[in-house]
Formats: structure tokens, sequence, C-alpha cells
């Protein structure tokens, strides 16, 4: 199979490609998303503190 | 009233429960039908060679053992749930775990039980030996319990929950693998010709844990989802 | 000068800190990786019997090793949330649950990455990586079980229990999994170098404090998140700075 050819020729690629470029991108997407919920979390609460001080005014 | 011992309420629990399926047959004979079209259809999927499926058959029949507990598990606590008789079951004196217990023992019986007596005519149709079936039905004998309990917990936890029967399962079946893992192992020793007893007895442990532990955890799950 | 540890026990105050902590363990976790990477590619040479593929542990065992650990550290503050009844510790532990089943799953990933040159096959039955996967799901059930419960107390209180009831059986799991995978003469991933390099060990050693830095930073972002919205309600939330811009 040609992967397996190309696996044996190019372990460096394979790994950094297969594992490490994988993981990277989880810890990336992760923090994305951390960040993301932050931003989702801080709307929501203004939203709210808004709308209670347009009742009390 | 005269107080009741332990032990009368546990019988006291485990009659009503059987009562109450007895009035609701189909529920039992669904899970055994459950079980019973499982384990066919994998000879279906994978072909009839004998070879194959002697070598299979131990597993097979524990998973769709497993899967069958799950999908009875759901009922284990819904039922009182929704009509007020499993509140009045925390608010009483007596123990709850003693309670859960007995609720416990009631849906081996009518869950688990079947499925072990089930299982030769099972066992015959995968070409399995005598003796191979012996010890699965040992092996079921202990574990079938075990998934009634540790089930048990996974049906207190997901009390009235959307997600229901699915997430109990996604719950309950990693902590299940051990007693999987056993009773097939039991069943393979004796068909290489190996000691069963390592196995039997692992699988012994493990419904002597549960039976320690699994109803005061359900009687607090119980409380937690009731709150 | 005492630190009251109790005065950060309090999303309040805890809330502050964090935000303060996380730029530095963000960046301390950038460098130790890397220099654990320049460490695990340059220095060390290659090995034996495995050639150049062995590198991948240098991702593999750390994040087998958090997987793990922070299972344990999960239970305990679901644990601590559900004895004591404070609310930062199940916060704590909701927190740590998504970053716990992503290194389950990189631990899973690249096991299987190194079990194809070894093994020529995608995935094997290891007793490690069995396990592993085991793992993943206990993480997947908590998870799932938080966010099918509206009622964030009774939601805390439930998947502390089955974190607990979890954290209980992980020990039974890997001794029968072990057990299974010898009864089928499983292959057993190992590292089969007689004794690894010294600059391996560094480099492995590096990297697991760079995972364990970056696990708090990422845990510590998320909490803060988890405080915002479950104390949204309070006065002192309203009147912080980054509400109010």
């Amino acid at each position: 199979m040609n992967l397996d050819i190309w696996m044996r020729e190019n372990p460096l690629s394979y790994i950094w490609i297969g594992s490490y470029a994988v993981a990277f991108l989880i810890f990336a997407i992760e923090i994305a998303m951390v960040v993301h919920k932050r931003k989702v979390t801080l709307q929501q609460v203004r939203l709210m503190r808004e709308a209670e001080e347009s009742e009390e005014g | 009233m005269n107080k009741l011992s332990l032990f009368s309420l546990l019988i006291l629990v485990v009659r009503r429960d059987l009562v109450l399926a007895m009035r609701r047959r189909a529920d039992v004979l669904t899970t055994l039908i459950f079980f019973v079209m499982v384990v066919s259809l994998f000879p279906l999927g994978v072909g009839p060679e004998m070879d194959m499926l002697r070598k299979m058959a131990p597993g097979v029949l524990w998973v769709a053992a497993l899967l069958a507990s799950m999908l009875s598990l759901g009922r284990l606590f819904s039922a009182d749930y929704l009509d007020g008789t499993l509140e009045q079951m925390l608010l009483a004196p007596q123990s709850l775990s003693v309670l859960v217990l007995g609720k416990m023992a009631s849906h081996w019986m009518v869950s688990g039980l079947p499925l072990v007596l089930m299982t030769p005519v099972l066992g015959l149709q995968f070409d399995m030996s005598i003796e191979a079936i012996a010890v699965l039905i040992l092996g079921l004998l202990l574990g079938t319990p075990i998934l009634s309990m540790v089930g048990a917990i996974g049906a207190a936890l997901t009390l009235g929950l959307r997600g229901g029967g699915v997430l109990l399962s996604l719950l309950v079946l990693p902590l299940c693998i051990p007693v999987l893992i056993f009773g097939t192992g039991a069943v393979e020793a004796v068909t290489s010709g190996l000691s069963v007893s390592s196995h039997l007895s692992l699988m012994g442990a493990l419904l002597v844990l549960a039976l320690a532990f699994t109803p005061w955890v359900t009687a607090q799950a119980l409380r937690i989802s009731m709150e | 000068m005492a630190i009251n540890w109790f005065k950060y026990s309090a999303p309040t105050t805890f809330y502050g800190l964090a935000g303060k902590l996380i730029p530095w363990f963000a960046i301390s976790a950038a460098v130790l990786c890397m220099v654990g990477l320049y460490i695990g590619f340059v220095v060390a040479p290659a090995d034996a019997q495995q050639g150049e593929f062995y590198r991948i542990i240098f991702i593999h065992v750390p994040s087998s090793i958090l997987s793990m650990f922070l299972y344990l550290i999960m239970a305990a503050y679901a644990a601590m949330g559900l004895i004591f009844n404070t609310r930062l510790s199940s916060m704590m532990a909701s927190a740590i649950a998504p970053t716990g089943a992503l290194f389950a799953f990189i631990s899973l990933w690249t096991g299987a990455l190194w079990g194809k040159p070894m093994w020529g096959a995608w995935w094997v039955w290891d007793a490690r990586l069995t396990s592993e996967l085991i793992l993943l799901f206990l993480y997947l059930g908590f998870i799932s079980l938080h966010a099918s419960i509206d009622d964030p107390r009774r939601a805390d209180r439930a998947a502390a229990l089955l974190a607990i009831v979890g954290s209980v059986n992980v020990p039974i799991i890997y001794f029968s999994v072990q057990w299974w995978n010898t009864l089928h003469q499983g292959s057993t991933i190992k590292f089969t170098g007689t004794s690894m390099h010294i600059a391996m060990q560094q480099a492995m050693f590096t990297m697991l404090v760079a995972c364990w830095l970056y696990a708090i930073t990422v845990t510590l972002m998320r909490v803060r998140s988890i405080i915002l919205e479950r104390e949204r309600h309070t006065k002192w939330i309203t009147e912080l700075a980054e509400v109010k811009a």
C-alpha cells in the first residue's frame, strides 16, 4: 500500500503530520473553544445586566 | 403496626415488584425476545461457519445479555418515580439501601434470570459444548446480578432525564466491562481445558463487592436525583 | 506572609487569581513544549529497533499520563463538591473534564499511529490502549450526564457520584483488561529499547511538564467562563471590568 511505503521512507514526516500536527490542532481547537465560550458568556452577562438596568431605570 | 425487620422489608419490596412485573408481563418478555434476537443476528451477520460461531459464542451471548439488561434498567425506578412511590420510599424511616436492594433483586429475577434460563438453547445454536454452556450459565448467574446492581446506580442517576435509556447505557457499560471479561474468559478457559476457578472466583469477588456497596451508592444517587 | 488559602475557595476571589495566573502558565507551557520537542527531535538519537518512529512517545506518553491523572483530580474535586457543598470544587471538576477527554483522545490517536509502524495495523487491542479507550468513555459519560441535567446542583452532584464510582472502577477495569490481554496473548506496545537514552528521558519529562502546564492553563480559562455563567446573577459579576465594557 502506498501509505506503508511512504511511511517507511519518511518516518519523521509521518510522525509530525500524523501525531504532532493532530495533537497541536486539537490543542488549538480546545483553546479556540474556551475563548469562544468566554466571549459568549460575557455577552450573555452584559445583556442580562443591561436588561436589569433598564428595568430599574 | 409492628416494626418490620430488614429482611422482611426486603421480601416485601421484592414481592411487590414481582407482582407488578407479572401484571405487565410484556415488559419481561420483550427483554427476553430482544436477547434472543440480538444473539440470532450475529450468525446472520458473520456467516454460518460453525467453528467461528463456536469461538464467538461466549462473547456474543455476554454482550447480548449486557445490552438486554441495559434496556430493562430504565424501568427500575421510573414507574415508582412517576406515581410517587419512590418519594415515599425516600421519606420512609426504613433503610433506603435495603429497599433499593429489594428492587435490584426483583429486577434481576425479572430480567437477568430469564436470560440465564434461555442460554442453554442459544448455546446449542452456536454448537457450544456442554461444559462451555455450563460455565457460561454459572458466569451469567454470578454476573447478571452485578449488571442489575451497577446498572441501578445508572438508573438512579438518570432518573427522569430526557436522554434516558441511551445515556444510562453510556454510563453503565464501561463499568460492566470487567464482568464481561471474566465471564467470557471463563468459557474460553474451559474450552481450552484450563481451570475456570480464577475467572469465576474473581467474578464472585465482584459480586460480593457489588452487594456491599451498590445499594448504598444507589440510595445516595436517588437522593441526589430526587431533591 | 501567611496565605489564606480558604480565601481562594470562593468563586469571587478565585476568578481574579486564575486570571492573573493564566498568562504565566501559558507562556511556560509553550516554552517548555518547544524545549522538549527540540531535545526530543534534535538531541535524542534514533532508536536501535524503532528508528525514528519512537519519537511519537514525546506526545503519547504525556497525554496518557495526563488523561489518567486528570480523571482522578476531576473526581477528587467532584467529591469535594459533593461532600463539602463547595460550588467552586464542582466547577473545577466540570472545567477539567473536556481537557482530560481530549488528552485521552490524543493518547489513543498517537498510540494508534505508533502501532501502525510497529504492528502494521491502525488499532491493536493492547491492554493500555484498551484501558485508555474505556477511560475516554468514562470522561464522555461524566460530560454527558452533567449536560443532560438542567438543574446545576443536581447535575454537579450526580456527575460527582458517577466520577467517584468511575474512579473506584478504574483499577478494577485496568486489572481485568490486563488479564484479558494476557489471556489472548495480545500485543503490547512497549518501549523496546534496553535503557532509554538520557536525552529521550529529558525530552519526555519536559513534554510531560509542558502538557501539565497546558492543562492547567486551559482549565483555569474554562473555569473562569463557568464562574461567569453560574454566578451571573451576583453583584460582583456585574461590577467586573470586562462586563461593564
